[in-house]
């Protein structure tokens, strides 16, 4: 009888996966492995690195200074991927209980954005939120409104019109964050919600919960894996986030990620920023380690 | 059964359209109190749809339903004195057994000692005594079920709706799980409303059913008269398996009917058709009413000769198909004019089924009390 069970069939899927397994060795693995090394070496000389296997590196780079920025970095994130769940899961939501024939409109509103190209969508806000863009001209067509309104009824009129600060600022950097990523949360979420059978909602009703209270006890529960999937990749990639800092923030607000930029290009410190790399590396394992240990083996979700 | 006369369920020309297909068309029933209410259906006649609305999880385009004297049209699902079990389930996975059924009474205020209390008993009720802590996934289709039924029963509604109940269960679960939930609400005094699309759940459970046609009331009736006695060609074909042949009345009296099909030849009935009656008719008679004869017309001729006039209540054919079913064989004999005429024939003893075979020239007689004329 010829053999069924896919799992029985190791040649097959062993020629398929040897090349990429390959490849990322190759080309992911081995040139991290030759930074990791950088992170416990020394400059000698402009374009020489000697691994001296030191950690002066790593504790430079936990010197508060540096460690202000990172830990700025990690509630620039957390901030960011909180938004991004207070936003997405109504979003998520709607998706999910809207009829057939609008949710791939829907989904396509969502996707159209992530579709485009980083650098592009960031100009385009950008220009919405610069001192003459329409966001502030919308402000300022409001400012002027209230201030007619004010002289209609005999009183002084507004100040003068003073541009919004909406772009090189934290606000800006959170804003444009969140922008980016708003998508990574809403799909986990739909994909977790879409699974959710609805008679469980209607089963809540009909014992005489609200809606609210279904809401928290049966649908955020149940969407939990969502939730956390959606958390990490936010969090994660916005740890990381170098443009949108760089190109939307101000002087006060740059991250970990134009810190470690600066290291390897302006002040040609590779050892020290393949430390601060790595840094921030080890802290996405620590965060996906927790979320490997939040489900034991066993364990009922309760 | 504890049973009185007292509509508890009032349904007044209730319609559900969805756009331009109407689910539910202008239907009024009453549901008494403390009755094992079955509605019998096709998928896609409107029966869930009916419970919904019930429930309260659709609201009907016109008309109104009344729950113990209340107009429902503006009380939502969770403030109605109604609970569902659903088709799926929809046992809470991520609560244990005991929180499952406890969900309602939380809600509900109910203390804790009390709670606990009739968590234990709506347990016990269902025959799942010490699943306290049991997950959702230890747990069989079956056993969920209990839980739902649980967790609904704990709730003390005046009406429990159960959409599918038995659907998802194999069939030996269903027959014994059809006979528990007669006795679980003969225990319980609690009017049952249950949409099936099964004929036999529906005749073994129900005290009465509604049989739900293209989202009209096809027939209301118990389970007996309703095999007995359909009111038309559709619940004939739908309950049971029946023979129709079309005709024309050409005797009605008070104690007799003839109808004379061209198919079959003339079928006499031992009582009158009531109703008006216009143009064609329909005869109707059910497998296992019709007894099959070794060939030669005398026997079956004789036969039936015995409670009607000559000449009625006989055909002759051959057997075209047979399925052996164990404790019956189903055969399908073509008559002389084409037409096939399904019998059904009991094996009393281990040799019967070797009493006939295919291509054998049989004849049949029934009984007058057998056939009933359809008008519709």
């Amino acid at each position: 009888m010829a053999e069924q069970d896919w799992k029985q069939q190791k040649r097959p899927f062993a020629a398929v996966s040897t090349l990429p397994l390959l490849w990322t060795l190759l080309f992911f693995l081995l040139p991290m492995g030759f930074v990791w090394f950088y992170s416990f070496g020394r400059n000698a000389g402009l374009t020489e690195i000697d691994i001296v296997g030191t950690l002066d590196n790593y504790k430079r780079a936990t010197e508060w200074l540096y460690l202000g920025i990172f830990l700025k970095s990690l509630a620039v994130a957390a901030l960011v991927t909180l938004i991004c769940l207070i936003v997405g899961f109504p979003v998520a939501m709607a998706i999910t209980f809207v009829s057939e024939k609008w949710r791939p409109w829907l989904l396509l509103g969502i996707m159209l954005p992530f579709w485009t190209n980083l650098l592009i969508r960031t100009y385009a806000l950008m220009i919405v939120l610069g001192q003459q863009g329409y966001a502030n001209q919308g402000l300022e067509a409001l400012w002027s409104g209230a201030s007619w309104l004010k002289t209609l009824i005999g009183l002084q009129p507004l100040s003068t019109w003073e541009p919004a600060p909406l772009l090189y600022n934290n606000f800006a950097v959170v804003l444009g964050l969140v922008y980016v990523h708003l998508p990574f949360m809403v799909l986990p979420l739909y994909s977790a919600l879409d699974r959710l059978d609805k008679s469980l909602i209607e089963a809540s009703l009909d014992l005489g919960a609200g809606h609210f209270r279904t809401l928290m006890k049966i649908i955020v529960p149940l969407a939990a894996p969502g939730i956390i999937a959606g958390v990490m990749i936010t969090l994660i990639p916005a740890l990381g986030a170098y443009l949108t800092p760089d190109l939307m923030g101000g002087t006060d607000s740059q991250m970990i990620a134009n810190v470690i930029e600066r290291q390897f290009k302006r002040a040609n410190d590779w050892p020290f920023g393949a430390a601060l790399s790595f840094l921030l590396i080890y802290a996405m394992f620590i965060l996906i380690a927790m979320q490997g240990l939040r489900k034991k083996p066993g364990g009922d979700a309760r | 059964m504890t049973q009185n006369s007292d509509p508890i369920i009032q349904i007044r020309g209730v319609t559900k359209n969805y756009g331009k297909v109407t689910a539910v068309d202008n239907v009024s029933l009453d549901i008494r109190a403390g009755e094992f209410f079955v509605l019998l259906g096709p998928s896609g006649c409107g029966k869930t749809t009916l419970l919904r609305m019930i429930a309260g999880f659709e609201v009907p385009t016109e008309g109104q339903i009344w729950i113990d004297g209340q107009d429902m049209s503006r009380v939502p699902p969770n403030k109605r004195p109604v609970n569902m079990v659903f088709q799926s389930y929809a046992v809470f996975p991520h609560m244990s057994v005991a929180d499952n059924v406890a969900y309602g009474m939380k809600i509900a205020g109910v203390d804790r000692a009390e709670r606990e209390e009739r968590v234990r008993a709506a347990l016990d009720l269902v025959k799942l005594g010490g699943f306290d802590a049991r997950m959702p996934d230890q747990m069989s289709g079956g056993q969920r079920q209990r839980v739902a039924l649980a967790r609904s029963l704990v709730m003390r509604p005046k009406v429990l709706l159960l959409d599918e109940p038995l659907s998802a269960l194999d069939a030996k679960l269903r027959a014994q799980m059809q006979f528990e939930l007669s006795d679980l609400q003969d225990q319980v005094g609690i009017t049952f409303v249950t949409v099936t699309h099964d004929q036999d759940e529906a005749l073994s459970m129900a005290s009465r059913v509604a049989v739900i046609n293209k989202g009209e009331v096809s027939q209301l009736a118990t389970p007996s008269d309703l095999y007995e006695y359909p009111a038309n060609r559709f619940v004939a074909d739908f309950v049971g398996s029946v023979n129709i042949f079309e005709g024309k009345l050409t005797v009605d009296e008070k104690d007799k009917a003839v109808v004379d099909c061209p198919q079959i030849g003339k079928i006499y009935m031992d009582h009158g058709v009531t109703g008006p009656h216009e143009g064609a008719v329909w005869a109707a008679i059910r497998p296992e009413k019709i007894t099959l004869h070794k060939p030669g017309l005398g026997k079956a001729v004789a036969a039936a000769a015995k409670d009607a006039p000559e000449g009625h209540n006989f055909a002759r054919g051959t057997i075209k198909g047979m399925s052996y079913l164990g404790d019956i064989t189903l055969f399908e004999i073509a008559l002389e004019s084409g037409a096939i005429m399904r019998v059904s024939r009991p094996n009393l003893s281990r040799t019967d089924q070797e009493d006939f075979t295919w291509d054998d020239k049989v004849s049949m007689h029934w009984n007058s009390a057998s056939p009933v004329v359809l008008l519709g």
